[in-house]
């Protein structure tokens, strides 16, 4: 059997997180009634006008400084031609010609080490309207408040050779521009939509493959599963003598197979043009200079910094700096309560855990910097134990609740009477001589029972550094 | 004419533009294409030998809006451009992807 190489480059289609679209004053917020946010602009009616959106400019400039791209100061937007409904104007404005950024690259780290992946273009454009199928009276309806939303669109050069880099790539991606504000990269809610251009060629061979493009990719999982099955099928046909044809394929990841789309149109031509309703962007050298002064501190610095200056492992600082919400949240906390290592704790452990079991996203997070800071000190000041502090999170974390009221008004204080606790745990040893006798005959473990068994009359409030001593100097007598 | 459309060129704009033309309107649209593009040739008799392209006529640039929510609900007025409307949509004959 011959051996294939896998050849992958990507389109990565990001929604802006301007409050208003880029040619109108539309509102851009997701979820809106249908048709609610909508003006003669972005309906396409004759005789509206577009007028770029100055922030999109600046996001567009940030993200291509952020990954490497020459900008380009002398920029115009085209106009891409095709007929679908979910486009009223029957073109998309666009650009062809002179895109905002050009030749960047940016770094990632796999398994198999780290790589450059190329950028070949970014661009500005507008998104499309939503098409909803109404079976009832076989016709399509149309919601045009996604229409001109901005975008970007990030075209990769085809040096992705596996899903790992595909993977490792799109969340570089994710974290620069959530780190920049400039969108939530949500790929379930389609505010970051990837396109895979996949084509195989036999291990050692120069010339590329035919390749086709798949769309629909909603999550990594999906993306990944759709890599592994496109190429399969695509070696399949070169094995069996057949050939691959150069089209558009949509994902079904429920059935984990892939068909080809019927065309836009018969014939893709989109006869692009200088878009006459928009004058050119000129970028000049301050206002570069002043994006450039405006770009925050990404990822690998905060690691680095996370790391050097705040005493945090590298694991910890990689998986907080992975996300702008946890980096976010670990600098606000830590600046109130000075305590990075505990901070950063509490996020990894307790935090990363009531993610997962209620599948959750760190941008989900509701809790605030102050009350997670509180929590801190009460447990370094000894007013609660370790074990309170475990369920006065969890009440932060769904509720944000102060824990100072909470533990003052739940009466959760840390139990350190030393002669109350000793009445307690006399009673606990005389009821359990069972585990007496075990601990006497070397079983160290048996005093961990006995502990519990104080924690649950305390109702969890006693200092276990207390509950040891006394345990200890009762069982060795 | 100098410029004769074929009719391949005919049926393919024909495809683009989404119209199903008579064979007479093909006929009538090949003489007026040609006649169009003839017209446009006279360009060709200026030099344009280092003259960059142009897209706007004046000298205009940085038109620009600041990101400011300043259109609110106005839906009622919109669907009245729609063909036909459905629960606050424009209905269109269906359309697949």
């Amino acid at each position: 059997m011959k051996q294939y190489e896998t050849v992958i480059g990507l389109e990565v289609h990001v929604e802006l997180a301007t409050k208003t679209k880029i040619f109108c004053a539309c509102s851009t917020a997701f979820g809106g009634e249908v048709n609610t946010h909508t003006c003669p602009v972005c309906t396409g009616m004759p005789g509206s006008l577009p007028v770029l959106n100055k922030q999109v400019v600046e996001y567009a400039m940030a993200v291509g400084l952020a990954t490497n791209c020459k900008i380009t100061q002398n920029c115009r937007f085209d106009r891409k031609n095709y007929f679908y409904p979910d486009n009223p104007q029957n073109y998309q404005i666009s650009q062809l010609y002179l895109p905002i950024c050009r030749d960047g690259k940016v770094e990632i780290e796999t398994e198999s080490g780290k790589k450059y992946v190329r950028i070949h273009e970014i661009h500005m454009e507008e998104d499309a309207g939503k098409l909803i199928h109404d079976d009832w009276d076989d016709c399509s309806l149309v919601d045009y408040n996604r229409s001109g939303v901005p975008l970007i669109e990030i075209v990769s050069e085809p040096d992705m050779r596996s899903a790992d880099e595909v993977i490792a790539y799109l969340e570089k991606l994710r974290t620069t521009i959530q780190y920049l504000g400039a969108s939530d990269c949500k790929l379930n809610e389609g505010s970051m939509r990837a396109d895979v251009n996949l084509s195989v060629r036999e291990v050692g061979a120069e010339e590329f493959g035919t390749r086709t493009e798949m769309k629909n990719l909603n999550s990594f999982k999906a993306i990944a599963r759709a890599i592994e099955n496109e190429r399969e099928r695509q070696i399949d046909l070169i094995e069996s003598g057949e050939s691959v044809v150069q089209e558009t394929r949509r994902w079904d990841d429920t059935k984990e197979y892939s068909y080809a789309m019927r065309s836009k149109e018969d014939a893709q031509d989109y006869r692009y043009f200088p878009e006459p309703d928009l004058v050119p962007v000129i970028i000049s050298d301050e206002w570069l200079q002043e994006v450039k002064e405006r770009q925050p501190e990404f990822k690998e610095e905060k690691k680095a910094r996370y790391i050097s200056e705040l005493g945090i492992p590298e694991y910890d600082a990689n998986i907080i700096t992975g996300s702008k919400r946890l980096a976010d949240l670990f600098e606000a906390t830590t600046k109130l309560c000075n305590q990075p290592k505990k901070v950063s704790n509490w996020l990894m452990v307790e935090n990363m855990r009531l993610l997962k079991e209620n599948e959750m996203e760190p941008e989900d997070i509701t809790f605030s910097p102050a009350n997670l800071a509180k929590l801190i000190e009460l447990v370094e000041g000894g007013t609660i134990n370790s074990s309170v502090a475990k369920d006065v999170f969890e009440q932060i974390f769904k509720e944000d609740i102060d824990p100072e009221k909470y533990v003052e008004e739940k009466g959760l204080k840390m139990d350190n009477d030393e002669e109350g606790l000793r009445v307690t745990i006399e009673g606990i040893v005389a009821a359990n001589t069972q585990s007496v006798e075990d601990y006497k005959n070397g079983k160290q473990k048996a005093i961990g029972f006995l502990v519990g068994q104080t924690m649950r009359a305390t109702q969890g409030k006693a200092n276990p550094g207390i509950i040891n001593k006394i345990l200890k100097e009762i069982l060795d007598k | 004419m100098a410029n004769i459309i074929s009719d391949e060129t005919i049926e393919y704009v024909g495809i683009l533009a989404k119209l199903e033309l008579s064979q007479e309107e093909k006929e009538q649209a090949k003489k007026d294409m040609g006649s169009m593009l003839d017209y446009i040739d006279k360009l060709n008799e200026l030099d344009t030998e280092g003259v960059e392209p142009m897209s706007h006529v004046f000298p205009v640039h940085n038109v620009f809006r600041e990101d400011i929510v300043k259109n609110g609900d106005d839906r009622e007025n919109i669907l009245k451009n729609a063909p036909e409307e459905k629960k606050g949509a424009f209905m269109v004959p269906k359309t697949f992807d």
